[in-house]
């Protein structure tokens, strides 16, 4: 754990991003091969099953810290990380324990089927057993809330340094459903699978949000054009008489969308193929709301009335694979011909292709663009006709160009202490419209305000508290903002009628007085006018 | 407790009523005895000042040379209108004191900000008896526990060594009072030149003279080049985070010494490289240790999680009540962390 926990603390004193890399090599340098097979698994997503609840974990770490468990739920309001809370109020550590990373892990699997008075022991011995840090690191690995700052970038980066091998290798090697428990480094990272493994997927490639005007993007003939469409970002790859559905979370979803391996649906050519496109819940000829898909996302075991309420469609735009072939060094226009004779050969009501949009000057794209909504999309792609099918976040050849957020004015009712960072500042709000005389809560909002509005609208909260629960506060309805959301829809959900889709705050609005803030009408409206 | 309190708080701070006169006040009254020099517990503008000797020299700077200040020796019996006072050490800053108040056999104690840990630079903390105690729990929190000193110090040795080897320089912040002059006490000065801001520059030499080891240093100023600070420390008052003086002073390694720097988010809020967990304030077992040794049977507690800190004092069987005070307590900087008092 010595290695791992140092990785954590070098990892967590600095913001830059080489000397990140740094620390990742040289752990990868040091450590057994077993703990770098952990770690990489950790950050990489993978969390072991939690072998304890929560509340057990609160009660006996107050019961070892001599306190009340009022008293340890009070810190950890304070705190605002339970792995935090717990290492810091637990006496001072009794012996040092030698155990890696990897033997921790077999010890906290190992626990799983104890009764809870033998995981009660475990756990305080292992406490006892570790150094503050140590144990910060060690309960992470308890609540499998593990995220350290390390990008999955970075980590193929370090990896491929310490590796000395090419990063595209290495992100494909990461990827696809390996466990650590069932696999080793060597074989993860270092030996050439002759199996090759059917149901590995590709990096996806991620566009930038356009950040300049398009007139600067040069000729518009260079460039292809479509709309960029609301769902989740998914690979299809069929080998050999197999088929797989990625989602962009490298989780292997197959099952949860059954539609593509029904063979009424989906009639499996011939071709061996790796489509990369957006499962979009779709219905004649026509993209339903998100909201319909987020019925269908955690749901594994899917039913006759889920696929007649909720179906969907894979939207094709690119092709990575054909036959065996990795085309992803071919330019896009060529991938794109390919795709388009495939999509017309599997003949799928499942697979739509994602069509171009015809355009000769950039004026008028963006008046498509602008009116995004109306076709259901969030916006355009723009892709490089030339451009190659990369790896990660790079800028240049693709961009995403989406519409404007939908804004409305809201009053501040609610406010709750932050997580993490955020500890000890009231970061998170409830934000409510008129209906009548009443304010009714229409969305929380915790993102887009500075840190130093943050501490503005911190004081504000702590000056203006009417009653608290626990982290929370309501306080007086003064301050207005102006919340940015991509989408909105029904939902029987919510008191006020509306989901909204990825709110934020887009700014304070000083100018205006709660009276002056929107209605519960204005977001009917809304509604209205998308849904048409 | 029957009658009139012995000390109540009103508007203008902690005040006696049989004595006529105030603790700490935080608007000018006409008696104010002061328990340390710090500014939210010496504020300016009362007519008589009374505190301990070792804080004369920093109050007539921060309140102005002409103030009337009468100083005492630490246990020294006083009587104000017929109630007897007395300072103790409170292991905080250089001359700071609780201040204990008798009137016919009931004790009461202010004990203004403190520490158990004998730092090297206060006078080191001694408990008082106490019928009723108002205690700060600026750290009232079971999270709070103060690393030893020496390894926080080591540390802070280490940190500075690390940046030199990289020519860069190591900027550290630390309360001008208190905690800037403990850092002087225990770094080691063979790793390199050590740079301070004014602020703290100033501070220094009013308490050279009453101080036992060196405590000098090189100003920053506009004419400091750049290649005389690749392997300095530079120490400054937590208000120059982020500030103009502040960039100026680039390639630096960022260092927060605050018992705040206990909360993995505190410092991640602040982009700080290195938190060190350094405090003039008690920790939570100190807290407890120092209520046990004053043997209260009423307790009063002020700056910090009072409301929690008060509920769990119940809990142990004292008869515990919070109040609300001007006091700030630590903070990281100027506007935050102190809010919620
Ligand atoms: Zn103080
Ligand atoms: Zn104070």
């Amino acid at each position: 754990m010595r290695y791992f926990t140092h990785l954590f603390l070098t990892i967590d004193q600095t913001n830059s991003t080489l000397k990140k890399v740094e620390a990742f090599v040289r752990f990868l340098d040091e450590a057994p091969d077993n703990d770098k097979l952990w770690a990489v698994a950790l950050l990489a997503g993978k969390r072991p099953k939690r072998s304890v609840r929560t509340n057990q974990l609160r009660e006996w770490a107050a019961e070892l810290a001599g306190i009340p468990l009022w008293l340890f739920e009070d810190s950890y309001h304070v705190v605002g990380d339970l792995a935090e809370t717990i290492a810091s109020v637990l006496p001072a550590d009794e012996s040092q324990s030698d155990r890696s990373l990897a033997e921790w892990m077999t010890y906290l699997k190992e626990l799983k089927d104890q009764p809870d008075e033998e995981k009660k022991i475990a756990i305080s011995e292992a406490w006892l057993s570790l150094s503050k840090h140590e144990r910060f690191v060690f309960n992470k690995l308890l609540t499998g809330g593990f995220r350290m700052g390390v990008s999955q970038k970075l980590m193929v980066r370090a990896l491929s340094k310490h590796l000395n091998e090419d990063e595209n290798m290495v992100a494909h090697r990461l990827m696809g459903n390996w466990k650590p428990e069932e696999t080793s480094f060597k074989k993860l990272l270092v030996e050439k699978d002759a199996e090759e493994d059917l149901s590995k997927p590709y990096p996806f490639y991620l566009a930038y949000q356009l950040d300049k005007e398009a007139e600067e993007l040069g000729n518009t003939t260079d460039w292809n054009a479509e709309y960029k469409w609301d769902g989740i970002r998914g690979q299809l790859i069929h080998r050999k008489g197999t088929l797989h559905l990625w989602s962009r979370g490298e989780e292997l979803i197959t099952e949860r969308f059954p539609e593509f391996t029904d063979k009424n649906s989906l009639k499996i050519a011939e071709q061996d193929f790796v489509l990369d496109g957006e499962i979009l819940p779709f219905r004649d000829g026509e993209p339903l709301p998100f909201q319909v898909l987020q019925t269908r996302i955690g749901r594994k075991k899917v039913g006759k009335k889920t696929l007649e309420k909720a179906p969907v469609i894979l939207m094709a735009y690119d092709l990575l694979e054909l036959n065996g072939k990795d085309l992803r060094h071919t330019p896009f226009s060529e991938r794109r011909a390919k795709l388009e004779k495939l999509v017309n050969e599997l003949n799928s009501p499942v697979i739509q292709l994602s069509k171009l949009i015809e355009f000769d000057s950039w004026k008028k794209l963006q008046e498509l663009q602008e009116n995004a909504r109306e076709v259901k999309a969030e916006g355009i792609m723009l892709k490089q006709k030339r451009s190659p099918y990369l790896v990660g976040r790079k800028k240049g050849d693709w961009w995403k160009w989406k519409v404007d957020p939908l804004l409305i004015d809201g009053v501040m009712i609610y406010a709750m202490r932050g997580h993490g960072r955020r500890a000890n500042l009231y970061s998170d709000y409830t934000f409510a419209v008129w209906k009548g005389n009443e304010l009714i809560p229409f969305t929380k909002a915790y993102s887009g305000l500075t840190d130093k509005e943050m501490r503005e609208v911190d004081r504000f909260v702590k000056q203006n508290t009417i009653e608290r629960f626990g982290p929370v506060r309501s306080v007086e309805p003064e301050m207005v903002f102006e919340i940015a959301f991509e989408g909105i829809a029904r939902s029987s959900r919510h008191k006020s009628g509306v989901a909204l889709r990825f709110p934020r705050i887009s700014r304070i609005r000083y100018d205006k007085k709660p009276a002056e803030a929107n209605k519960l009408e204005d977001l009917e409206d809304l509604i209205e006018m998308i849904e048409g | 407790m029957t009658g009139l309190p012995l000390l109540t708080f009103n508007d203008n701070g902690i005040y006696c009523p049989k004595g006529d006169f105030y603790i700490d006040p935080w608007r000018p009254v006409k008696k104010a005895l002061i328990t340390h020099a710090h500014a939210d517990h010496a504020r300016f503008g009362s007519d008589h000042y009374l505190a301990n000797k070792g804080s004369e020299a920093i109050m007539r700077y921060r309140l102005g040379d002409d103030i009337k200040l009468e100083t005492v020796e630490y246990n020294e019996k006083l009587s104000i209108n017929g109630v007897k006072v007395s300072f103790h050490p409170a292991g905080h800053i250089i001359g700071s004191a609780q201040i204990r108040v008798e009137y016919k056999g009931e004790i009461w104690l202010v004990t203004g900000d403190y520490k158990l840990t004998d730092d090297g630079v206060a006078e080191a903390f001694e408990p008082v008896k106490c019928n009723t105690m108002i205690t700060e729990c600026t750290f009232g929190l079971p999270v709070f526990n103060w690393p030893d000193q020496e390894s926080v110090f080591d540390a802070i040795n280490q940190w500075w060594q690390n940046n030199a080897r990289e020519g860069k320089a190591s900027l550290l912040m630390a309360y001008s009072l208190g905690k800037a002059q403990r850092i002087f006490r225990h770094i080691n000065r063979d790793i390199g030149p050590v740079y301070t801001h004014g602020a703290i520059f100033n501070s220094n030499e009013i308490l050279q003279p009453q101080t036992s080891f060196d405590l000098s240093s090189q100003r920053i100023t506009s004419e400091t080049k750049k290649a005389e600070l690749k392997n300095a420390l530079i120490i400054a008052p937590p208000s120059a985070i982020n500030s103009s003086w502040s960039k100026k002073l680039k390639p630096y390694s960022l260092g927060i010494a605050s018992g705040w720097m206990a909360l993995r988010g505190a410092r991640r809020r602040r982009a700080a490289d290195r938190g060190f967990i350094l405090s003039d304030h008690a920790d939570w077992k100190e807290l407890n240790e120092a209520i046990q040794l004053s043997q209260p049977e009423n307790i009063i507690t002020t700056h910090g999680y009072t409301d929690i800190f008060t509920k769990w004092l119940n809990d142990q069987g004292y008869n515990a009540v919070q109040e609300k005070t001007l006091y700030t307590g630590e903070m990281v900087d100027e506007k935050e962390e102190g809010g919620e008092k």
